[in-house]
């Protein structure tokens, strides 16, 4: 049924796909030989910086979280951040999570205004928010939003940690990362130097960011009387967001401990009864 | 079922006799993967992939079933479900986990699955029709994966909904109507989602059927072995339980460690950060790319970059990927060596490894940006996975002088033993 011919046959298709692209990668190397192998360098890819690492408790095979400093963190966001970013995937009752009492959840809630309706007139209106509200957005639709910063819409950040190649350093890095422009992008690059309400910004991918820096030492006072530097905001609120991102990180971690082990001593005592059922077979 | 000396189901339990007068069902069991299949004694390590993914498929149903329970499949409210999964849903976290690294595992053990055929020669008369049920298994996997990874409704899933059914469109004149049809709309949107839901959730329950006649042709023969050589007496099987159960389960417990080790604390390890962003079509990422599984795949597909003869290049891109698995169908007669195992294969044995290599350097260009100098290495990459299976193979197969096979299993196990 199948002899020499469907061998042929074979042959054929496969210097079929072989020439072809074989044919592709001349071209290719025509293109490469006409115009030279070297690509011309963008600014993103001599300007572009990696983040720089900060430590957190979450970090790790026993990352948890550091209450009093992701408390920190959900201050900064409440007091700056929140002015352009909305966090619509974590509820005022999460704060529960994070150390805050009944009552402290829900006069944290009542400072929020969420959209509501009048219950006399039926009419829109605002009202202060519940702990089973979610917090709200600072605009009230994108184009609103984009608007408002220059047609930029600030992201959302309650998975910007996740969203991110190495979120929690890229948030860090991008909140202390504001510099001046360097001489060296000006002559090389000028069409790259942030123009107008731009921000030069080396751990950003386009270098220009529209966000000013919203960060500066003493920038508001900590409730725990820590000192508030640009560094200290930066990586607590990065850990806010760690927490934003994945409030289930310390369970999923607490849980995959006696998960393992339970599976290491399982896995022991199968490994002890296929010896043993094994033990009169084979040559061993 | 196969062999003479397989030991016969007779239940001394009044009940399970009962039972077995109405319907054989446990007697079928005891045949399929009990004390009534005789197995080849001398498996090793490579041949537990199997039963591991006949695990993962029920996994990835069982969790599979669970998160369908709290997801929505509609283009507003998916991506909030998702997150409500993760969040909100009692060891909702768990489950979503669990089934997006099960995906993964389960690519990983049916890729070794798969290698493991092409070194043992399992795809062989008189197996070949186990091997085809399993290119089949192996094409349903990766549409149901595919469309499973739309789901959440991330950047990657919309964009990689985009240009996966873009590429009917490389189809001549029926290709934009298709993709259109495909889509139910010019661009994915609420219809593709929905689509993509209910055939998320169908192709598993294919998936196990096509497995079910798979497991049913591997008992018509019998498992192949190490030294390819045939069983011929009793001496060289023994019963699949307790020995293969107890060797599977040994399998199992390494297997889950490894894949815990990634659900609890690696769990986006595998993942594309840019899936965290919810769809939106009016932003493209700066890099497409599917999930790990397609890589070698997708290597392929990019490799296609100038137009042949008539043939533009996107669809020469196309034919090719889906060429490289379509190749694997006619395996059993592109190799025309009688001998199976490459243990007597030594030239057959080389080219096993560079295909191995070959395949992994081409993993790594799927995953890689499409510039150069990736796109020259993944068309050198890329003429070499079609020549090692449709000219080397013809060619090795014809020249090669195998080594001398061994009489027996019982022989090659004992050595001088079993005289």
């Amino acid at each position: 049924m199948f002899n020499l011919r469907t061998s042929g046959l074979a042959v054929l298709i496969g210097l079929f796909f072989v020439v072809a692209v074989l044919w592709a990668f001349v071209n290719g190397a025509g293109t490469v030989i006409g115009q030279g192998y070297l690509k011309e360098e963008t600014a993103e890819h001599a300007f572009h910086k990696h983040p720089r690492e900060i430590h957190l408790a979450s970090d790790g095979l026993f990352g948890h979280f550091d209450r009093q400093q992701v408390q920190r963190g959900y201050q900064v966001y409440k007091e700056v951040c929140s002015a352009c970013h909305s966090l619509r995937h974590v509820a005022f009752r999460d704060l529960g999570k994070l150390g805050y009492s009944e009552g402290q959840v829900k006069a944290e809630a009542a400072a929020w205004q969420v959209p509501g309706v009048d219950p006399n007139t039926g009419e829109a209106s605002m009202r202060p928010a519940l702990p089973t509200d979610y917090f709200p957005s600072p605009y009230p639709n994108n184009v609103a939003a984009a608007a408002a910063n220059n047609n930029a819409i600030p992201p959302d950040l309650s998975l910007i940690t996740k969203a991110r190649h190495d979120g929690k350093n890229y948030v860090y890095s991008l909140l202390t990362g504001y510099q001046e422009v360097p001489e060296e992008l000006r002559e090389r690059f000028p069409d790259s130097v942030p123009s107008g309400t731009l921000h030069f910004n080396p751990y950003f991918a386009n270098l220009n960011l529209a966000m000013a820096p919203p960060l500066s030492d003493g920038q508001l006072t900590y409730a725990d009387g820590t000192e508030a530097t640009l560094d200290q905001m930066a990586q607590d609120v990065a850990a806010f967001l760690v927490w934003t991102a994945e409030p289930t990180l310390e369970k999923r971690n607490q849980t995959g401990w006696p998960v393992l082990g339970f599976l290491l001593f399982a896995t022991i005592l199968a490994y002890l009864a296929y010896r043993n059922i094994w033990a009169d077979k084979k040559g061993h | 079922m196969s062999f003479p000396w397989a030991k016969q189901y007779a239940p001394q339990n009044p009940l399970m006799q009962w039972v077995d007068e109405k319907l054989p069902l446990p007697r079928l069991v005891y045949n399929a993967i009990g004390a009534g299949y005789p197995v080849p004694r001398n498996l090793n390590y490579m041949y537990n992939f199997g039963v591991l993914a006949g695990f993962c498929l029920v996994l990835q149903i069982v969790t599979g079933v669970i998160l369908a329970m709290h997801y929505a499949a509609n283009a507003q409210v998916a991506f909030d479900s998702t997150e409500h999964i993760m969040r909100d849903v009692n060891w909702g976290w768990l489950m979503r986990y669990a089934h997006a690294n099960g995906a993964s595992a389960f690519f990983v053990v049916v890729y070794l699955h798969i290698f493991r055929g092409f070194y043992y020669g399992s795809y062989k008369a008189p197996r070949e029709m186990i091997w085809l049920l399993g290119v089949v298994i192996f094409l349903l996997m990766m549409a149901t994966a595919f469309m499973g990874y739309v789901l959440p409704w991330g950047q990657m899933s919309f964009w990689g909904a985009k240009v996966i059914t873009g590429l009917f469109g490389a189809i001549p004149v029926v290709g934009e109507p298709l993709q259109i049809w495909l889509l139910g709309g010019f661009a994915p949107d609420n219809a593709a989602l929905n689509r993509f839901f209910s055939l998320h959730f169908l192709l598993p329950f294919v998936i196990a059927g096509v497995v079910i006649l798979h497991i049913w042709a591997l008992h018509i023969p019998g498992s192949t072995n190490p030294t390819g050589v045939e069983v011929k007496s009793e001496s060289d099987t023994v019963p699949f339980h307790p020995y293969y159960t107890a060797k599977d389960g040994f399998g199992l417990g390494v297997f889950l460690i490894l894949y815990c080790a990634f659900v609890f604390f690696m769990p986006n390890a595998l993942g594309h950060p840019d899936n965290y962003i919810p769809a939106n079509p009016l932003s493209t990422p700066a890099h497409i790319v599917p999930e790990w599984y397609f890589w070698p795949f997708y290597a392929i597909l990019r490799a296609f970059t100038a137009d042949f003869f008539f043939i533009p290049a996107k669809l020469m891109g196309v034919l090719a990927m889906f060429g490289a698995i379509l190749v694997w169908f006619f395996l059993p007669w592109l190799d025309k060596s009688p001998v199976r195992s490459s243990t007597y294969r030594p030239m057959y044995k080389v080219f096993f490894w560079i295909l191995i290599v070959d395949m992994a350097f081409l993993f790594w260009l799927g995953g890689a940006a499409a510039e150069e100098p990736y796109v020259m290495m993944s068309q050198i990459a890329t003429a070499y996975y079609f020549a090692h299976f449709l000219i080397i193979l013809p060619l090795v197969s014809a020249m090669e002088r195998p080594k001398p096979l061994p009489f027996s299993i019982t022989e090659a196990v004992l050595g001088d033993k079993a005289k």
